[in-house]
């Protein structure tokens, strides 16, 4: 019974989102209005987190194999891959180093100017 | 046979349960990146449509239960992100400002390096989502017209790079702060780098799996407006 009405409460946030991703006209997918649906349920305490975290986490702790079947959609795109290793390696890891960096860097430097403020 | 096999709804389902569970257990006895469930199980259910000679579209509808989860999944982000929120309140400049200079970081570099290379919009915007996690950039791949396979290796690549590179690049850097560690590794290299973070500490796997979900959303709006630019 338990996980009935957890399921039946996500689906009814993924429902809603649904209907705002169709009438709002704006590049956002459905999950992301869920997301941010279930994010306020939850602070606004509308919704108890024991209403839905085990359904929730189980999902979550098996997210990679919701990721399986769009991948092995690269079989597909054989020619695209080719084409495109170079570039693809090339700018996934140059950008992941410097996405690294910058959060870094300027993460620690708010950081330190508010501990030298405290003291 | 082959028919028997492809008619029944049951054979992509199983097909993939079984590779993802060898997955895991690949996971559990080698302890490196590119040995997780998801590029193990994509690589062998791929041998075995290959060996069967059976297409992908043939695949993907018997497989559709799975994927219908996939958003409700991406809502249960909400979750580990709420419990986390006591963080966010306690360091909120040093937590968006951070995680905000890296998404404006990846779309500009992004942006550059597509330029650079000549690719269609196309192939760029399939990229753009690179350093966020699956589950959200999946959506936004599809959303802005991406090839959704191709964003699911960037991110692959992504997360796979920034987890082997992260010890020696923090060093040179001289990032030392553990809070800092934890952003810098879930905002460049999202879930795998959340796995990276848990081992350095606790502060850094918490800080890291929240900048997860905050990077992912600061990402889909940063990318509305860079999307279009090619």
């Amino acid at each position: 019974m338990k996980y009935i009405k957890q399921i039946s409460i996500i689906l009814s946030i993924c429902l809603i989102a649904e209907l705002m991703e169709y009438y709002i006209p704006l590049p956002v997918a459905a999950s992301i209005y869920g997301l941010v649906l279930m994010l306020l349920a939850l602070t606004t305490k509308l919704l108890p987190l024991e209403e839905v975290q085990d359904t929730a986490d189980f999902l979550l702790n098996h997210i990679a194999l919701l990721f399986i079947p769009p991948t092995v959609g690269m079989m597909d795109g054989v020619e695209i891959m080719k084409q495109m290793a170079v570039p693809l390696l090339v700018i996934c890891m140059v950008t992941t180093l410097l996405i690294m960096g910058a959060t870094g860097l300027v993460s620690q430097a708010i950081l330190r100017k508010g501990k030298k403020e405290e003291a | 046979m082959k028919e028997l096999l492809t008619e029944s709804v049951y054979f992509g389902m199983v097909l993939t349960l079984v590779c993802y569970e060898i997955g895991l257990s690949v996971k559990r006895k080698v302890k490196f990146p590119l040995a997780n469930p998801l590029l193990v199980g994509a690589v062998l259910i791929i041998l075995v449509l290959l060996a069967l000679d059976i297409e992908y579209e043939t695949y993907q509808a018997s497989v559709r239960p799975i994927s219908f989860l996939l958003t409700p999944a991406t809502v249960c982000l909400a979750i580990p992100l709420y419990r986390q929120l006591r963080l966010l309140k306690k360091y909120p400049l040093a937590i968006i400002g951070g995680v905000l200079s890296g998404v404006l970081t990846a779309m500009v570099s992004i942006y550059l390096l597509s330029l650079a290379f000549g690719l269609t919009h196309e192939e760029y915007v399939s990229i753009l989502p690179k350093s966020i996690t699956t589950a959200i950039g999946m959506g936004v791949s599809q959303k802005m017209g991406g090839v959704v396979a191709l964003t699911v290796i960037s991110i692959s690549i992504s997360g796979i790079s920034g987890t082997i590179l992260a010890d020696i690049w923090l060093k040179l850097l001289r990032i030392r702060e553990p809070i800092a560690k934890g952003l810098a590794l879930g905002t460049a290299a999202h879930a795998l780098g959340t796995a990276k973070a848990m081992e350095l500490g606790e502060i850094e796997g918490a800080m890291s799996s929240l900048s997860i979900v905050v990077t992912g959303i600061l990402s889909v709006i940063a990318i509305s407006f860079f999307a279009p630019l090619i």
